[in-house]
């Protein structure tokens, strides 16, 4: 646990902008120390133990073991922690999203362009997620948007307590935004809920069509999907309908929107569904006491 | 590799209960693994090894209860086994079956001492 501010993710470092402390993981409990003796074990150096003896020391083991109900889930948790965060951007009326994608789709890109859009009119907060550096933290920061850099170090996925610990220290406007940007993973971070309002997938086109196809979890847990670098499309044999596609076939639901972060091709529409969004978050927060 | 998170919740799990119940050594894990979650169960249990040493749980047995696939469709009704969770369904082949079993992550009960 962070002495300087309580705040713990295993085997994560959190970046605090305001401290910059070195954050030390909080390994799991104390581990008991591990009494192994296996039946038998007991026969030391120059003792010899007769078969009925042996045989009853096994006995004896397995009338000292009992069964115990568990019937919890593996994420159960992570689902708490992330329940949790739910609530409190709930509260705050801040709308969270969490980006994912595999490394290189143009996440930071879009964030970085996406809050030099918004600029004046939604305040916008960003949790950048990496394994290592806080290069793309440092990028939104150049933008004036205040960010946190979390480093999973070799964690491929963000989860909920990590967020959480990152929320602490950092402004939530109410009707502003909240974007997580998850590890470059399209596989874990689909299971790992952070509390966020949705989830978005980036798919650029550079990458193949049937993606979804070989990624379906994160394609299904996804409500939105962004079709990003469409600017190159000319360059490119990338069949953007093939794409959409086999996005639809895993989620008949999805919402595409194509895009380019670079040339702003689509970006009106993008920042429109975010601009909706955190409205109405920030209408349906509680309304704040008056001073 | 969330295998290795994965792991370190079912041990975090364990730990609660071992307090609860007064248990200090674990034996048998018994888990359900979905066959459409996204655990592969040779590498839950590598991972479950690596990261029960110095627990209670150090050297147990994991026992991997392998849930088979199941969905259900939304317009017809009809269930069917799912080999992914993008199946569709096989009477209408219009919208995925909706799946009913085979996410399950759990752990399901242990044998301890
Ligand atoms: N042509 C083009 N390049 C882009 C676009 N968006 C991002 N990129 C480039 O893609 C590379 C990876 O982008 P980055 O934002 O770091 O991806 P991330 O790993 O998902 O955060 C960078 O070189 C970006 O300049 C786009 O819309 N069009
Ligand atoms: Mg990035
Ligand atoms: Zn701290
Ligand atoms: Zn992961
Ligand atoms: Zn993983
Ligand atoms: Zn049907």
């Amino acid at each position: 646990m962070c002495t300087t501010c309580g705040c713990s993710s295993n085997g994560a470092t959190i970046d605090h902008h305001h401290a910059g402390h070195p954050y030390v993981a909080r390994r799991r409990g104390a581990a008991a120390p591990a009494a192994t003796a296996a039946p038998g074990a007991e026969t030391g150096p120059g003792r010899t133990v007769d078969a009925a003896a042996a045989s009853a020391v096994a006995a004896s083991a397995a009338a000292h073991l009992r069964q115990v109900s568990i019937e919890q889930d593996l994420l159960a948790r992570n689902d708490a922690e992330a329940a949790a965060n739910r609530r409190a951007f709930a509260e705050a009326g801040v709308f969270a999203l969490n980006l994912v994608s595999s490394p290189g789709s143009g996440k930071t890109t879009l964030l970085v362009k996406t809050i030099e859009r918004l600029a004046g009119r939604i305040p916008v907060a960003v949790i950048e997620g990496d394994q290592q550096t806080s290069n793309d933290a440092e990028r939104i920061r150049a933008t004036g948007a205040p960010a946190t850099q979390i480093n999973t170090g070799k964690g491929c996925h963000l989860d909920a307590r990590m967020v959480g610990d990152a929320t602490a220290s950092l402004p939530l406007a109410r009707g502003g935004l909240l974007m997580i940007e998850n590890v470059g993973n399209l596989v874990c971070p689909a299971a790992f809920d952070l509390g966020e309002a949705h989830k978005v997938v980036i798919l650029s086109v550079t990458e193949g069509e049937d993606k979804p196809l070989k990624y379906p979890d994160m394609f299904r847990a996804a409500d939105l999907m962004l079709l990003n670098k469409c600017d190159l499309l000319p360059y490119l044999q990338f069949d953007v309908d093939q794409a959409e596609a086999c996005a639809r076939r895993v989620n008949p639901d999805i919402r595409i929107l194509r895009v380019s972060a670079t040339s702003g091709l689509g970006m009106d529409e993008w920042v429109n569904w975010l601009a909706a969004g955190a409205a109405a978050c920030g209408a349906a927060a509680p309304a704040l006491e008056q001073a | 590799m969330h295998e290795l998170s994965l792991a370190e919740s079912a041990i975090a799990l364990i730990e609660d209960a071992g307090r609860r119940e007064h248990f200090h050594r674990v034996r048998v894990v018994r888990m359900e693994i979905g066959a459409l979650s996204c655990v592969e169960p040779e590498a839950l249990r590598f991972a479950f090894e690596a990261a029960s040493r110095g627990t209670c749980a150090e050297g147990a047995r994991v026992d991997i209860l392998a849930i088979p696939g199941e969905g259900e469709c939304a317009a017809c009704g009809i269930r069917a086994a799912m080999e992914t969770a993008y199946d569709l369904c096989p009477q209408c082949e219009s919208r995925p079956l909706k799946v009913v079993r085979g996410t399950e992550m759990r752990v399901k009960d242990l044998d301890v001492e």
